[in-house]
């Protein structure tokens, strides 16, 4: 039951942040974002903005849309649920809109609290209208962002990359 | 019909979105849903008019959005309070960021207006204005006659910010007016006015 050998997926995947050109990065901490939200704060070209909410963060990447400029959403599985209502403005809208989503609740989970939400997540953003692409392979998780953010910003729709949490990692709240 | 207000209140809603308007300049706009749409709408159907028609509780942060992008340009929110409300934790997050170029205005007609006019909690104890300072927006102001409202469109369009008011008005509502409803076409307008760009 072994968590995938741990790669710095984050590095490569913050390259493909910025080749995407996004400037704002909004998210709701997750553990398996850590490295990704440090390096978008210590990144001069990038506003990142925390939020009390998911569904925030839905609404500040709507408006930056609407402003010029692309932006990335970082977030829990546990989070997807607060986000459904804000969608069906994007979809209306057809904002190009990019979510990078850490799995809580499948591969070795201890928290029972955690299992409803992630089993109902892949398929309540696809219900919501929005482009799942699931990955469970670290060597793949950079190529998928790349994919999904031309998906949305090329494509012009609302594109959600799930990071598996075999990939992730447990959490060990003893360390 | 004569509709009675169900609060005290005495400011017209619309008079008071149309003089904010009168002075926008190059401001863009981002409204909320309901009456709010048809109150900037009826002033005039600006291009840099995002009409939010259909959610609640997004407008104050897709105006954040919009505020990053464009830091010289002045981002306006007109909005209701229920509206507002359903978004609360918006202003926790502003309050943080503290963008220099944000005014959020809040129609406050204690009621939800297009549902039938049942209660907001503004009628009955929430203190708005109380958040937002409490959440850090440097300028706040509780607007509840015309002579406020003129002290304070300085400091809606032109001083540093996050400004944020909620100006108390009957709950009375003027006519609907035909506002462009389609999601794409005001967003791509929206978009091509503030940026300059082609969507």
């Amino acid at each position: 039951m072994a968590t995938k050998k741990k790669t710095d997926w984050s590095k490569d995947v913050f390259k493909v942040l910025k080749n995407a050109d996004v400037k704002q990065v909004a998210y709701v901490p997750d553990a398996g974002h850590t490295s990704l939200i440090k390096m978008a704060i210590a990144d001069n070209a990038i506003k990142p903005v925390s939020l009390t909410s998911e569904q925030e963060g839905v609404a500040v990447l709507s408006g930056a849309w609407l402003g010029g400029e692309a932006g990335a959403l970082l977030m829990q599985s546990s989070g997807v649920g607060n986000v459904i209502n804000m969608l069906g403005m994007a979809n209306e809208c057809r904002f190009p809109l990019l979510m990078l989503v850490t799995m809580r609740g499948e591969w070795g989970e201890f928290n029972p609290w955690q299992v409803p939400m992630g089993q109902a997540t892949e398929a309540v953003l696809e219900a919501a209208g929005v482009i799942v692409h699931r990955v469970d392979e670290p060597s793949e998780i950079a190529e998928t962002v790349e994919a999904a953010a031309r998906l949305a910003f090329e494509g012009g729709r609302m594109v959600a990359v799930l990071i598996g949490q075999r990939v992730v990692g447990f959490k060990d709240w003893t360390k | 019909m004569v509709v009675k207000s169900t609060n005290k209140y005495t400011l017209q809603r619309r008079k008071v979105v149309h003089r904010i308007l009168e002075d926008r300049g190059d401001a863009a706009v981002v409204t909320g849903i309901g009456n709010a749409v048809h109150d900037v709408a009826s002033a005039n159907d600006d291009p840099k008019n995002m009409y939010l028609a259909g959610i609640m509780g997004g407008a104050a942060m897709v105006a954040f959005g919009v505020a990053l992008a464009q830091p010289k340009r002045r981002i306006l929110v007109i909005t209701g309070d229920g509206e507002l409300l359903a978004g609360i934790g918006s202003l926790a997050t502003i309050g943080v960021e503290q963008p220099k170029n944000l005014s959020i205005i809040v129609i406050d007609n204690q009621a939800y207006g297009a549902t039938g006019n049942q209660h907001t909690h503004t009628g009955r104890g929430v203190d708005l204005v109380g958040i937002a300072a409490a959440s850090g927006f440097k300028k706040t102001a509780l607007i509840t006659t015309n002579a406020e409202l003129e002290a304070e469109l300085q400091h809606i369009h032109n001083q540093p910010g996050p400004y944020f008011a909620v100006v108390k008005v009957m709950s009375k509502t003027s006519p609907r007016i035909n506002a462009p409803k389609d999601g794409t076409y005001v967003s791509r307008r929206f978009r091509a006015a503030v940026t300059g760009e082609s969507a």
